[in-house]
């Protein structure tokens, strides 16, 4: 028994920020204070701060170091480990103030979290099974498979409500109840890995801090619809992630808990990997299991649906991680005590990717119907440097943006959809003032267009043809009529794309139309940008009040736009400007605006 | 994608053999090619037309299927990487941080344009979609170490540790 555990933050976030060499550090001051029996120094998956990383928690205080150096190490060892005392400078503060040490359940950022999919992960080692074990992990798996039949697990995820957390919310259950009606010689369960949306890292955080649970789900689902074999579809861009699914696969042949004969229920269940090559297409199913069986990733219309015909002609499941993360914990405590949480129809948790302009970037577990104002405000800290919260981006780029009108709405999925956005699979980023939304709506335009995969035209040229219109705008050539075009286009690419991804393309454009309107006639009437971000629409002027007529600008200027003599006020030729903004980034007196 | 030079394939007999050993473990799984694929991108770093039709030959597949595939997604390539690979996040999070501003930096430094290579073959630039390190946003991976937090007045410096 160790009488202290100190917890190394292991996710992509904190590895980049440093993370193994703290691990190294502490491994070796531990050891040189003679600590080596006391201490259990342990790499685990993600905390969610990614921002101050790396994090070290130290165990039992539950004391949370964040921002932690190499340099420090010594330190959090002799101080800390061998006295006792905790190292003020190092613990985070919620804010300057904040002068008592809390630990890390109290600071504001967890304490409204309730974590259900993320609840191992910055709490055990991914990399040990026995970690996973020891917090009751495959206990679900033994329950169903020595007390269940499958059509009781199939009503227990029924009951609990369970929808699925990839983005459409279909509900879990019922997916699983119409494979399990279709007979075949051969189904399958897949898990889709391919975590696309741009802004969101649930899964990843699950997959690199929990693959267990991930295997564990998939086992029980092959279970309640009678299949024995699975494929996990993992992006190739998530390198760790990659290699602990691949480690707790073997780990779990070697117990088995994979393979024949499972518990000794006469019950075969094996999993392999499947790499994805970087195509956001292959997040829609029918393309994902075009993808496994090694063609292109294109989406095929249903129906015939996946529970008829999926992978291989054989009726298929697909769930996403978060979705089988929640899995084992409605299998062991009950449905009733997952339908207990969240709202009406949007049951139990939701796991978040905070980004953009906010304090607290990071992964979150909120309860269904959290509102927006919590998540954004206590969660996430407010927005820094003093700035206007503008609007809170949902669905990647099949959804839309939340403006602040909205911001007590609870969270769930209608609510969501109600307000012309989506769930998604959880990005959720922060956007203020300076954020031109014409310009996110381009930039989500952008994207589709480069992964549209070409098979249907609705999508392969109108999202095309959507981009030219929102770029024409945002180049100052717009005219009111473009507008009317732009959301006719959008309702056309709606209605008639083939797959998810043409059908919710135009979200974006129409969601920042609906609220955000006047900055689009801004750029069209007044050919202006009001958050100054549309480089064609900008003009630089020097206030020749505060000018000094130090020259610096006219010196720096590239293009040499800038004229003025000495000790006298400057003047920009508006025809020679380039846009580049050197001279307002050098000006020491603030003379220079943009507009 | 820009234009990008063509250069001569220069394949060994080893980084053949390699692959036909590959192919042989691998044929006859169920959905081989793309696995496959994935591990010839890795013997020879690229996907050149002449590694596509060896596959084909070797495992009886159409070329223009094999060719079909590898230009469908991101993760290959048809043409030789730079020494060090340089990537840019243009994910939503990064990209509200600043993150084309770092990307329009990157070409006018290295002189080229997304998905090139420097003539020197030292540094290929490519955008990609979220490395999933939104926190530390706007981010840029070299090879396969990310540097986070970034401002456009880094970036020199950065690409200084590499030459």
């Amino acid at each position: 028994m160790y009488r202290s555990h100190v917890l190394v933050c292991g996710g992509t976030g904190c590895t980049s920020s440093g993370s193994p060499k703290i691990i190294d550090l502490l491994k070796d001051e531990v050891k040189k204070a003679g600590l080596k029996d006391e201490v259990a120094v342990v790499q685990t998956g993600c905390h969610g701060l990614c921002a101050l990383g790396p994090i070290v928690v130290v165990y039992p205080e539950a004391t949370f170091y964040s921002l932690v150096k190499p340099e420090d190490v010594p330190e959090i060892v002799s101080e800390h480990l061998l006295k006792g005392r905790i190292v003020n400078r190092l613990v985070y503060k919620e804010n300057d103030q904040d002068e008592i040490i809390k630990s890390i359940n109290e600071t504001d950022f967890y304490k409204k979290q309730y974590r259900i999919a993320l609840r191992n992960c910055g709490v055990i080692n991914p990399e040990n099974i026995d970690e996973y074990i020891a917090m009751n992990g495959y206990e679900a798996l033994g329950k169903v498979l020595t007390e269940y039949t499958p059509d009781q697990v199939i009503q227990i995820i029924l009951d609990s409500g369970l929808r699925g957390r990839g983005g459409g919310g279909f509900p879990t259950g019922l997916k699983w109840k119409l494979a399990k009606g279709n007979d075949a010689d051969q189904k399958y369960v897949c898990c889709n890995a391919d975590e696309g949306d741009p802004g969101a890292f649930m899964d990843r955080s699950v997959l690199e801090g929990d693959p267990h649970v991930v295997l564990e789900a998939m086992a029980i689902a092959g279970y309640a619809i009678g299949a024995s074999q699975g494929y996990i579809y993992v992006r190739a861009e998530y390198p760790i992630a990659v290699q602990r699914l691949k480690l707790a696969i073997d780990q779990a042949r070697e117990y088995g808990l994979l393979g024949k004969n499972i518990f000794n229920s006469g019950f075969d269940f094996d999993i392999d990997l499947r790499l994805g090559a970087g195509a956001f297409v292959c997040g829609e199913e029918t393309a994902l299991m075009t993808s496994i069986e090694g063609n292109r990733g294109e989406p095929r219309p249903r129906p015939p649906f996946p529970a008829q015909k999926g992978l291989f002609e054989k009726p298929t499941i697909l769930n996403n991680v978060e979705t089988y993360a929640n899995i084992p914990q409605i299998i062991l405590n009950g449905a009733e005590w997952f339908a207990s949480m969240g709202t009406e129809k949007s049951k139990g948790t939701k796991v978040f990717a905070l980004g953009g302009k906010i304090q607290n970037t990071g992964l979150v577990e909120i309860p269904m119907g959290t509102t927006l104002r919590e998540v954004v405000e206590e969660i996430g800290g407010g927005i820094p440097g003093g700035k206007k919260f503008k609007a809170a981006q949902t669905g990647g780029p099949s959804g839309g943006c939340i403006p602040a009108e909205h911001f007590d709405i609870p969270i769930d999925y209608d609510n969501l959809i109600s307000i012309g956005s989506m769930m998604g699979s959880g990005g959720l980023i922060v956007m203020d003032e300076d954020n031109c939304m014409v310009d996110i709506a381009k930039f989500f335009l952008q994207f589709t267009v480069d992964e549209s995969c070409g098979k249907c035209t609705p999508c392969r040229i109108g999202t095309k043809r959507l981009y030219e219109l929102l770029d024409k705008i945002t180049k100052g050539n717009g005219t009111l009529e473009d507008l009317d075009r732009l959301e006719q286009l959008c309702y056309y690419i709606k209605e008639n794309a083939l797959c998810g991804l043409g059908q919710t393309a135009p979200n974006p454009v129409l969601s920042t139309l609906r609220y955000f309107k006047d900055e689009y006639i801004a750029h069209v009437t007044d050919k202006k940008c009001p958050a100054g971000v549309c480089k064609a629409l900008l003009s630089y002027t020097i206030d020749p009040d505060k000018c000094k007529g130090c020259t610096l600008c006219a010196r720096i200027c590239p293009n040499s736009a800038i004229q003025g003599k000495v000790k006298e006020a400057h003047v920009i030729d508006q025809s020679k400007c380039i846009k580049c903004g050197a001279c307002m980034e050098k000006c020491r007196f603030g003379a220079i605006s943009k507009r | 994608m820009g234009v990008v030079k063509k250069v001569p394939f220069s394949g060994t007999q080893e980084q053949k053999t390699a692959l036909l050993q590959v192919i042989r473990e691998h044929m006859h799984d169920k959905g081989a090619l793309m696995p496959i694929m994935q591990k010839a991108q890795e013997i020879y770093g690229y996907l050149p037309i002449e590694v596509q039709t060896i596959i084909s030959d070797e495992m009886n597949v159409p070329l223009e299927k094999i060719y079909g595939i590898a230009t469908f997604y991101s993760q290959f390539s048809l043409y030789p990487k730079g020494k060090y690979r340089v990537s840019v996040c243009l994910g939503t999070a990064c990209y509200v941080k600043g993150s084309g501003d770092i990307f329009n930096k990157l070409k006018e430094i290295l002189g080229i344009d997304d998905g090139e290579c420097t003539p020197d073959g030292k540094f290929s630039l490519d955008s990609c979609r979220c490395v999933g390190a939104c926190g530390l946003a706007p981010v840029i991976m070299i090879n396969d170490d990310v540097y986070g937090k970034l401002t456009v007045d880094d970036v020199e410096g950065i690409l200084k540790k590499y030459e």
